[in-house]
């Protein structure tokens, strides 16, 4: 009992993180149609901006005597500049191509990938980066469940971000402009929406949380690699495929799930198999269910 | 001394690829007129409303709103001017609700307190849409999308509105309440460019009319002069 309580709110801590990476794809893919293949490479440049900015907090001394302020600076700062990076990276990789084929922006996409992850590994070395230690240490302990203040950590940041998007999609004017664009772009010019301004955001936003995201891991597993967007990258498109791609509520529900598979699974079936339940979960949803389980019958959520 | 027109086009050719959709139109709208073009199927009048809207560029020709070219400009930019369309099959949000679909009309606005007047104008003209309110646009009958449409439309307070074939699929009882709608707009100050099929009852509506035919203006008068005349009862009157 203890052990699945355990298993639970690690299931819950990766999961969330699934989630955030994956509301990138599928905000994107609703509104122009792309899987961004190099979206997990925004994930991984939140991890290395996160690690860069608190390495600076933590030589200067503030990491000892400021911690949150250094965590929140560091998590605004590098969510911004993901946000700035993947408007870019839509300049110039997919908006000459909006009206190409599909498969002409998704090799695109592909390239910009291996672009990103190799400028990572030439301006950042091949070696794992370690985060600054020393931050949330502890934790709570019923009996033999622990729940460390770093996990704390991350399960509060992430609800918070995810409350976040939700009020900015589906309450604010620009949220609802992302949406008459994602279901109508002729006649969202025709009512004095700027299409390419909606769509660069809806990049902007998608890195902003993938960055949080990158960070968080960072925070988690101590250390980044310049290689650790590919791996969570599909694990969070998995998500977002599961949950309906183009499907906000989906994207948080698919990642909450894959997180808790590959976390129970690893627990009570095989720790060498965990990545291998992502793809099996993709394989078969394309299979049985395309449309994901927030597919096209519950529509009320997609963007 | 002749009133500037609100809107022109001279000479205006777009294409499809390979396929010429207009050959040379051109046209004028003065301020507080309903014009109409009447045509066929395929005759154009949609790609003219596009074109005018900046969806569609030109290959040749100018387009005057108030006097200023606008050909080429970024189609977003004409809403804030008063420039304004209700498009052919209304094109409502599917997934928005009728509130926020009344709200996306209003986009381009800052105005708080005057859209949500605006809005109960709205729901003044159309009280089946305050019923509707939390609704989803694509849930809506094909009526109540055409009163949400011209409602999105008349929430940027245009000064010139296009109106692509808003009896379209319509039952007559509808059709005529749409109509009578057009025609308060109309008085209420705003200038209308009509665009339809059903010639009887846009002549009827409309003070001046323009035939349009494969992509060219093939004539232009008075919409009560067209109405009787015998050329136009046999092609779009369906008499004999
Ligand atoms: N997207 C398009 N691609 C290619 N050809 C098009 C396109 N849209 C319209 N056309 C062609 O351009 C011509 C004019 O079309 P348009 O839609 O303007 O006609 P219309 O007068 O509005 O007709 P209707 O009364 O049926 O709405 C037609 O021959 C049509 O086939
Ligand atoms: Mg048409």
């Amino acid at each position: 009992m203890e052990f699945f309580l355990q298993q639970l709110i690690n299931g819950f801590t990766l999961g969330g993180i699934y989630a955030l990476i994956a509301l990138g794809y599928t905000m994107v893919y609703g509104i122009i149609q792309l899987i961004n293949f190099a979206h997990g490479e925004f994930f991984a440049a939140g991890g290395y901006m996160g690690v860069i900015l608190l390495s600076f907090f933590a030589s200067k001394g503030y990491m000892q005597t400021h911690p949150w302020l250094c965590l929140g600076g560091a998590l605004l700062l590098a969510m911004l500049f993901c946000a700035f990076l993947a408007m870019a990276v839509e300049k110039v990789a997919y908006k000459p191509l909006r009206h190409s084929t599909r498969l002409a922006a998704l090799v695109s996409a592909l390239g910009m990938s291996i672009f990103l992850s190799n400028g990572l590994m030439l301006t950042q070395g091949v070696y794992d980066k370690p985060y600054p230690s020393g931050f949330a240490q502890g934790g709570f302990e019923f009996g033999l469940i622990t729940v460390s203040y770093l996990q704390i950590t991350i399960v509060l940041v992430t609800i918070g971000l995810l409350i976040f998007l939700n009020i900015l999609v589906f309450k604010t004017r620009i949220g609802k402009a992302m949406r008459s664009t994602a279901q109508d772009k002729v006649m969202s010019a025709l009512v004095g929406i700027n299409s390419n301004k909606i769509i660069s955001l809806t990049f902007a936003i998608g890195a902003g949380l993938a960055a949080a995201a990158g960070i968080m891991v960072g925070l988690y597993y101590g250390s980044v690699n310049y290689t650790m967007g590919f791996v969570p990258g599909i694990k969070a498109f998995a998500a977002a495929v599961l949950g309906g791609i183009g499907n906000i509520t989906g994207a948080m529900l698919g990642g909450l799930i894959i997180g808790m598979v590959e976390i129970f699974g690893a627990g009570y079936i095989s720790g060498q198999y965990k990545d291998v339940f992502a793809f099996v979960i993709l394989i078969s949803v394309l299979y049985f269910r395309p449309t994901g389980i927030m597919g096209e019958n519950v529509d009320d959520t997609r963007v | 001394m002749a009133v500037e027109p609100i809107l022109e086009l001279r000479d205006v050719h777009t294409s499809y690829g390979a396929i010429k959709a207009l050959k040379g139109v051109s046209l004028t709208v003065r301020p507080g007129e309903i014009v109409t073009i009447i045509g066929a199927n395929g005759a154009g009048k949609s790609t003219t409303l596009m074109a005018i809207c900046g969806i569609i560029g030109l290959q040749q020709g100018e387009i005057y709103y108030n006097g200023e070219p606008i050909h080429g400009q970024d189609a977003d930019l004409l809403p804030p001017k008063g420039l304004c369309q209700v498009p052919e099959g209304r094109r409502i949000f599917p997934r928005l609700t009728v509130e926020e679909n009344l709200e996306m009309g209003a986009f381009f606005r800052r105005d708080t307190k005057a859209i949500q007047q605006d809005m109960a104008h709205v729901f003044d003209l159309f009280p089946v849409l305050e019923d509707r309110r939390t609704q989803k646009g694509g849930t809506l009958s094909g009526g109540e999308q055409q009163m949400l449409a011209i409602g999105r439309a008349l929430m940027s307070r245009p000064k010139l509105l296009l109106l692509d074939e808003p009896s379209l699929g319509l039952a007559p009882m509808i059709v005529q309440k749409i109509f009578e709608i057009i025609a308060t707009i109309n008085q209420d100050g705003t200038t209308i460019l009509l665009v339809e099929q059903n010639a009887n009852i846009a002549l009827q509506s409309a003070q001046r009319g323009y035939v349009l035919e494969t992509g060219r203006i093939t004539m232009e008068d008075d919409a009560r002069k067209l109405l009787d005349n015998p050329r136009i009862r046999e092609a779009y009157l369906g008499e004999v």
